[in-house]
């Protein structure tokens, strides 16, 4: 594998670009693993990558049934934030911020992640009140960024907003996280893969599961569509299709739903917006960014209905398209470049899981409803630690799946246990 | 956009309606275990296919109904008023 580097880009230009090797191989299926990780997204690639760079382990798979970061990987707003209040979501996501902010040099790829700001516009009086509770929380606990900010100085920071006097829901401020941004997710999945087989580990793509072996409570192995697996551990982190792989290793029934979410892209334009906005107030929910290529990012609610179809409808297109001209008028005549859907796997309190089974040999990262893609670094990171010492680190102790038989839901909107309200 | 025939209404847009949830899901007695409780309030088979949910005509009736849908490909196999009485009145052409 060739390593990037300045002097490398430089005679790899003057040599035509001829020497550059694949990124990363497409190898045998072995018959055994130790660890095998189902699922090639984000998740799966960065579990497999700690694995081998944190714990030394080199015989490890990922199985993806289609391609590498063709799931929710690719198909999420790119949004990296950390300002979650809850005892648990905080440090878990502080943490994973950090290792977003080396992930460029740790990976030796180019992940462009951009520390543009978070911005949440605040409607009302109420909504200052609750956002300063929440940011005296995080400044509290370890997120020193965490800012409110008045009109004026919003008005300086994104002059495009709607601020007539005339709006709907006037803007009246907004709470602010600097280091928050964005990542180029396509590049996050190439730079984990890329890395994870330079320490060897084998991903394997086009092999789905298609049922689990067990012996009591050990999983032996694993039919795929490429052949039977034998397995020391497996690590389920499959995002939306979770509930299929559990039943197939006959454990009944999960606290998640799946629903999709859809995201929007735009023709691409000149530098409009430097920042994350995020507009929420009532029934509305929109966020929006520009990538590096120009094109506008945006999305809203999810679909209200549970699905496993990997299309929106069209009556959410409308909601972002008024919660769009509502914020940001100027966007009124971008024609829409394309729009898709992910399925997501909405927990009963919001709130991820990263846990043993009852199986004893079987590890699960589930339930990431939106919010999956800046947890990407720390997943990966955990849920290796788990996988490796078999035993769940104090971080994420209380992210498993008896917390609701504890009378314990890490719920930062307080929505209760209807999956569909966790936005 | 799906379709949904109310059994008040008509065949309405999905849009009139609010989804309720798994509509499979028998809720235990009141003086039952506390493990029956958490089982029913917080675990889900989440069906890839055919499943029975319940939808709120919100915009309409404001009648709650069962639907079986499948939750691939959004096809609606059948629709009835979520109160037993009324679907057995409905049934009987009352």
């Amino acid at each position: 594998m060739t390593r990037f580097s300045a002097w490398n880009v430089l005679w790899q230009g003057i040599t035509g670009q001829k020497g550059w090797s694949r990124q990363w191989r497409d190898p045998e299926l072995k018959s055994h693993y130790d660890v095998i990780i189902v699922g090639g997204g984000l998740h799966g690639l960065a579990t497999a990558y700690y694995l081998a760079k944190n714990h030394g382990l080199r015989n490890v798979a990922v199985l993806e049934k289609g391609w590498i970061g063709g799931g929710n990987a690719g198909r999420n707003t790119t949004i990296v934030r950390s300002n979650y209040a809850r005892p648990g979501n905080c440090q878990f996501y502080a943490h994973s911020l950090k290792l977003w902010e080396e992930l460029s040099h740790e990976l030796n790829y180019n992940v462009m992640f951009s520390q543009r700001s978070h911005i949440a516009l605040l409607h009302s009086p109420g909504a200052i009140d609750a956002a300063a509770r929440n940011y005296n929380t995080l400044r509290r606990t370890g997120t020193p960024d965490a800012e409110i900010w008045g009109l004026e100085q919003l008005k300086q920071a994104v002059p495009h907003l709607n601020y007539a006097e005339g709006a709907r829901f006037p803007v009246m401020g907004a709470a602010v996280q600097k280091r928050a941004g964005t990542a180029r997710h396509d590049a996050v999945v190439w730079g984990y893969a890329r890395a994870a087989d330079m320490l060897g580990v084998d991903i394997i793509q086009n092999c789905a599961v298609t049922g689990v072996e067990r012996d009591g409570a050990r999983i032996t192995a694993l039919e795929t569509t490429r052949g039977r697996i034998t397995a020391g551990k497996v690590g389920f982190a499959v995002a939306g299709n979770t509930s299929r792989l559990w039943s197939m290793a006959g454990l009944g029934r999960l606290p998640i739903e799946s629903h999709k979410l859809q995201a929007f892209v735009s023709e691409p334009l000149k530098p409009l917006l430097d920042q994350v906005v995020v507009f929420g107030m009532g029934g509305a929910h929109f966020y929006i960014s520009q990538s590096d290529k120009g094109g506008m990012v945006f999305g809203g609610d999810l679909d209200w209905y549970k699905s496993y179809a990997q299309r929106g409808n069209l009556p959410i297109v409308q909601d972002v398209a008024e919660a769009a001209m509502s914020v940001m008028p100027c966007l009124g005549r971008v024609k829409l470049l394309r729009h898709w859907a992910g399925v997501v796997d909405m927990s009963m309190d919001g709130s991820h899981f990263i846990c043993p089974t009852p199986l004893d040999n079987l590890y699960l990262n589930t339930g990431w409803n939106y919010g999956g893609f800046k947890a990407t670094p720390a997943a990966g990171w955990w849920f290796a630690d788990l996988i490796a010492n078999e035993r769940p680190a104090p971080m994420i102790a209380d992210f498993d799946l008896k917390r609701f038989e504890r009378g314990l839901q890490i719920d930062e909107r307080g929505a209760g246990p209807d999956p569909k309200l966790h936005g | 956009m799906i379709r949904i025939s109310c059994p008040f209404c008509g065949p309405r847009d999905h849009a009139e309606f609010s989804y309720g949830g798994d509509g499979s899901i028998e809720y235990p007695a009141l003086d039952a275990p506390v493990q029956d409780w958490h089982d029913a309030v917080f675990l889900r088979e989440n069906i890839c296919g055919l499943q029975l949910e319940t939808w709120q005509h919100v915009h309409g009736c404001r009648m709650w109904i069962k639907v079986e849908r499948d939750t691939m490909t959004h096809e609606i196999r059948s629709v009835a008023p979520a109160h037993p009485g009324l679907a057995a009145a409905l049934e009987s052409g009352q």
